[in-house]
């Protein structure tokens, strides 16, 4: 393991801390549409490192659109995407050092085991062999996974596949962290567990993440939350600034004030 | 990125290639049946009825066997070339295709290592095929064994990265079945597979025509040639001009800013 790697895996609080304005994502004047019909339009919005910020909109808002164009599985046109300092249409490929992604639709291979679901990454991200397997077993320690290391993915429950998926986003170390409705499908308690986990990501490695869902109750009161509706950012801020917006009492009246005040 | 990281890069989608292959036995087996069939039942039946001349590069009068043992190897290439293909339209549709494409290389080698892990699949297959047609009685050259090799690599190049263009223009997974049928049926027995072109010829213009245009037909014929120790430069030149152009094509195709993936909405194809 180099001397950088070493480091990253020791950051501390204090040392997250320190960069904490560092701004690890920026959306600019984004629009994005198929075949003319629009999606995304002036989309704006910032997260800084260690962030946690819920996109938060009903399905067919254009989350998983906005999160296809900053993995760049799309290409936008207009507006700007920056991942920490690199702009994603100039080097896309730095850019994609410093991102993780948990997608929407589960993405393992369900005929490999664990172990080799995340070398295959690894190796993707141009890990040696051991280093990966280090990493890897890191992240399920994490996860309280390191049991289930050559078990076959098609063996696992759908809680233990998001969060085999999550320390699979997690094994080249990124920055950001981009989690697309990761509960769906999954119990209460495993949402639960799967929403402090990266929450403390968040505290204790300086990730930022940005977890879009059309769930009101995964938002924490301590939440900075982007409200996207019909392919606009409505509003955006901490849980308080919203329902001070909304004028509304809860965020769930807050949700639908910005909601069905654009329904139309 | 370093040397070494691409290396891992290449070293990864072959490694989930090759498991995902040893993973799926029936695969393998219809792979060598389909051949074999047409081996044993086909060209042994039809072998009083279709006694091939002598014709380049052999040196004498062939078995029908003996002729049609290239043609054979192509159509294991060309079968595994569609299959693979349909496992990137599979893995586009259950969304494990995504995972290859956010890796920070370049989308034209990520795609370049796929081809190459399809075409070792598929030289696997080809060996094993070609070991049972030995056991059998028909037997090239012992160099000829190797001197194939490089046939094999091109062979494998061309079919998949058809196969992968095709890939990028079907939307779902039901709709492979249709133009497989389209694509591999005509480019089999309109090529030189199963009866030279001379004979084709006999039989009609129109069908030797398009036989000459079609680029199977070449990758045939270099592989029959390499296998008995022969450079026929014309099809190689053919095999390799076809596989860059549709190499290209496919790498466009699966570019996110010039290709068909945005237009349909993307590799989740949604």
């Amino acid at each position: 393991m180099s001397h950088n790697d070493r480091a990253s895996l020791q950051a501390s609080p204090a040392s997250v801390a320190e960069g904490s304005d560092a701004t690890a994502l920026q959306v600019r004047d984004l629009s994005f549409g198929y075949k003319g019909s629009p999606v995304l339009e002036g989309v704006c919005l910032t997260l800084k490192v260690g962030e946690f910020a819920v996109l938060l909109g009903p399905n067919g808002a254009g989350k998983t659109t906005l999160f296809s164009l900053i993995t760049r599985l799309y290409a936008h046109r207009q507006g700007t995407i920056r991942i920490g300092e690199v702009d994603l249409q100039r080097q896309s490929a730095v850019a994609h050092v410093r991102m993780g992604m948990v997608f929407q639709q589960p993405t393992l291979d369900l005929d490999l085991t664990v172990k080799q679901n995340l070398a295959y990454f690894g190796a993707l991200h141009g890990m040696a062999p051991g280093l990966a397997r280090q990493r890897a077993l890191q992240q399920l320690a994490r996860l309280d996974m390191q049991e289930s290391l050559n078990s076959r993915v098609r063996h696992l429950s759908g809680g233990q596949r998001r969060r085999v998926e999550i320390a699979r986003s997690l094994l080249h170390e990124p920055r950001l962290l981009l989690l697309d409705e990761p509960t769906v499908g999954l119990d209460i308690a495993s949402r639960r567990g799967l929403v402090e986990h990266v929450h403390r990501l968040c505290h204790e490695q300086g990730v930022a993440v940005l977890w879009a869902t059309h769930l009101i109750d995964e938002v924490d009161s301590n939440d900075r939350v982007i409200l996207l509706h019909r392919g606009r950012v409505r509003a955006q801020g901490s849980v308080m600034d919203l329902l001070a917006q909304a004028d509304a009492a809860t965020l769930s009246d807050a949700y639908d004030h910005f909601v069905q005040g654009t329904a139309s | 990125m370093n040397l070494a990281a691409y290396g891992h890069c290449l070293r990864g989608v072959v490694g989930r290639e090759l498991l995902r292959f040893l993973h799926q036995r029936s695969r393998f087996v219809a792979a060598l049946v389909r051949p074999l069939v047409w081996l044993f039942v086909f060209a042994a039946g039809f072998r009083m009825a279709l006694g091939v001349a002598m014709t380049e590069p052999y040196q004498t009068y062939v078995l029908y066997e003996v002729y049609i043992v290239p043609g054979l190897v192509g159509m294991i290439q060309l079968f595994n070339g569609m299959q693979s293909s349909l496992s990137m339209v599979y893995d586009r549709e259950m969304g494990s295709m995504r995972v290859l494409l956010v890796s920070p290389f370049p989308r034209g080698y990520l795609l370049m290592c796929k081809l190459l892990a399809g075409t070792l699949v598929s030289i696997l297959q080809v060996y094993v095929f070609l070991a049972i047609a030995y056991l059998y009685g028909i037997q090239a050259p012992l160099m000829g064994y190797v001197l194939v090799l490089p046939a094999l690599i091109v062979t494998g190049f061309l079919v998949g990265a058809l196969g992968m263009l095709l890939s990028s223009a079907v939307r779902q997974l039901e709709n492979f079945a249709g133009i497989m049928n389209f694509v591999i049926f005509p480019m089999f027995f309109l090529s030189s597979a199963l009866y030279p072109l001379w004979r084709l010829r006999e039989g009609s213009e129109l069908i030797y025509r398009i036989a000459v245009l079609n680029p199977f037909t070449h990758a045939v014929e270099m592989i029959r040639f390499a296998l008995y120790e022969q450079l026929n430069v014309e099809a190689t030149l053919i095999v390799l001009a076809t596989t860059l152009i549709l190499l290209w094509l496919a790498i466009i195709a699966y570019n996110p800013a010039k290709g068909m993936m945005t237009q349909r909405g993307g590799p989740g194809g949604e």
